[in-house]
């Protein structure tokens, strides 16, 4: 019997949690709108990390208690949050600065597609019909030194979303590091997609059933092992 | 004697012209002139060119100038957002032409503007439909996209506190594009939470200095947009 690969499989809090493990102590790291935002819940307490948001801030903190909102220091995705001790404003040109300008060490996207050779799609399907917008990603694609990308493995209707080649407009070229599934951890390495930690019960071929390009195993693979987060 | 200061929001406007290309500062709710902007709905200007990151909420602000049918091209960097039907319809009927550009693009652009810099070269769009047709250069090893200034006839802003001379302090995240905005443009317009006496604000503090600065009007109190949002879907 084949089990479907997403049986068992992380939830959006499990993936945002395995992303949130890899951010080292000290990195200044960019959350994207969406998904993304949910590392911020899981950030390892023993690290100090700062968060920056592309609207001016630096240290960004968790969102206010109830009531103690203030819509003047909101974050991308325009919730309200707060400002950590040793926070700043900046304008946007300053604040493109830190992302373009390779001061970000971490950007932590969400993605229509990742391919084979890290280019990453996540700004437009070319719907006709869809209003276009690219917002910061473009900047924060090609300037964060690495970008994390969060996704299911498939979209909805089962198509993969790691491929050889984009067929969505592209955001950057060759950008992508790393990719949090909800099946998988796999790096994008010169020679292709290589899957870091599977799922116990997985096997490799389990996953390139679903995988639109070659992956192949790490030497030192791992079981992908998260809290229970529901 | 300097002094910026105007009395009226209608005197703050005054003189936007037809075929304008006019600069509003803001992001998602924070740091949105909305109070200017509803002045120059007032005003009856048309067949303008705006700029904001955005393109306006629900039918407030930039929105409800985008509904009036005198913006003829809307330059933003996301257009989307839950409650932006006037823009999104606009866009389907092919009412409004729309120039998407990213971020950090159109904040150095605003900067290249008010700095006198021709053009600039950045890695953002390489190898993306939004860098089609334009011009490209290696230097040392990496692609670069040509991108030119965006200056302004106009702009309007909201900030904190000005003083005369139109010093500006602005509000945390209601920074964003004030600062760039008021440099880009020929005429730049601020509304403020309050006027201050000249030589109280400290001169470390002052984030636009007022030469980018050509009017500024008092709005102690100003339209907060997510408020007249939750009252017009009552209304409706």
């Amino acid at each position: 019997m084949n089990a479907s690969p997403t049986n068992g499989s992380l939830n959006r809090r499990q993936i945002a949690w395995r992303a949130a493990q890899d951010i080292p102590d000290g990195a200044c790291v960019n959350l994207g709108i969406g998904m993304p935002v949910l590392v911020g819940n899981y950030l390892p307490l023993d690290r100090e990390i700062i968060l920056h948001s592309e609207n001016g801030i630096l240290g960004m903190g968790p969102a206010p208690a109830s009531g103690e909102e203030d819509y003047e220091l909101i974050n991308a995705s325009k919730g309200p949050v707060t400002l950590l001790d040793g926070g700043s404003f900046a304008h946007q040109a300053d604040s493109f600065a830190m992302i373009r300008g390779g001061h970000i060490d971490i950007c932590v996207m969400g993605a229509f597609q990742v391919s084979a050779s890290g280019d990453l799609a996540n700004w437009s399907t070319d719907a006709p019909d869809a209003i276009p917008g690219v917002g910061g990603a473009m900047d924060l694609a090609l300037g964060a030194r690495r970008v994390f990308v969060m996704t299911e493995h498939t979209t909805r209707g089962g198509e993969p979303k790691l491929v050889e080649h984009c067929t969505y407009p592209l955001t950057g070229t060759g950008v992508v590091s790393s990719i949090y599934s909800n099946i998988a951890v796999i790096d994008v390495a010169d020679d292709g997609l290589v899957v870091r930690e599977k799922l116990n019960g997985l096997e490799l071929d389990d996953i390139q059933r679903v995988t639109g390009a070659p992956i192949r195993l790490a030497n030192d693979w791992q079981t992908l092992d998260v809290p229970n987060l529901a | 004697m300097i002094d910026k200061r105007v009395d009226s929001l209608e005197q703050a406007v005054a003189g936007i012209c037809d075929g304008a290309v006019v600069l509003t500062g803001g992001f998602g709710h924070a740091g949105n002139p909305t109070d200017l902007i509803h002045a120059l709905i007032d005003q009856g200007a048309k067949d303008l060119t705006v700029v904001n990151n955005n393109a306006g909420n629900a039918h407030i602000g930039l929105a409800a100038l985008l509904e009036t049918g005198r913006v003829r091209k809307m330059i933003c960097t996301y257009p989307r957002s839950t409650d932006s039907e006037v823009i999104t319809n606009l866009y389907r009927e092919n009412k409004i032409e729309l120039e998407i550009v990213p971020q950090g693009t159109l904040a150095e652009r605003l900067r290249a503007a008010g700095a006198g810099i021709g053009g600039f070269y950045t890695p953002t769009t390489i190898g993306t439909p939004l860098a089609d047709g334009k011009e490209t250069r290696t230097i040392d090893g990496r692609d670069y996209v040509l991108e030119y200034p965006m200056p302004a006839d106009f702009a309007l802003v909201k900030a904190e506190c000005a003083d005369r001379w139109g010093n500006l302090t602005y509000n945390k995240a209601a920074r964003n594009f004030g600062p760039l905005m008021c440099m880009a443009a020929r005429v730049t317009v601020v509304q403020v939470r309050k006027f201050v006496e000249l030589g109280s604000l400290d001169p470390e503090q002052v984030v636009t200095p007022g030469i980018f600065v050509d009017r500024v009007a008092e709005v102690a109190d100003p339209i907060d947009e997510r408020v007249e949002i939750e009252q017009q879907k009552v209304a409706r």
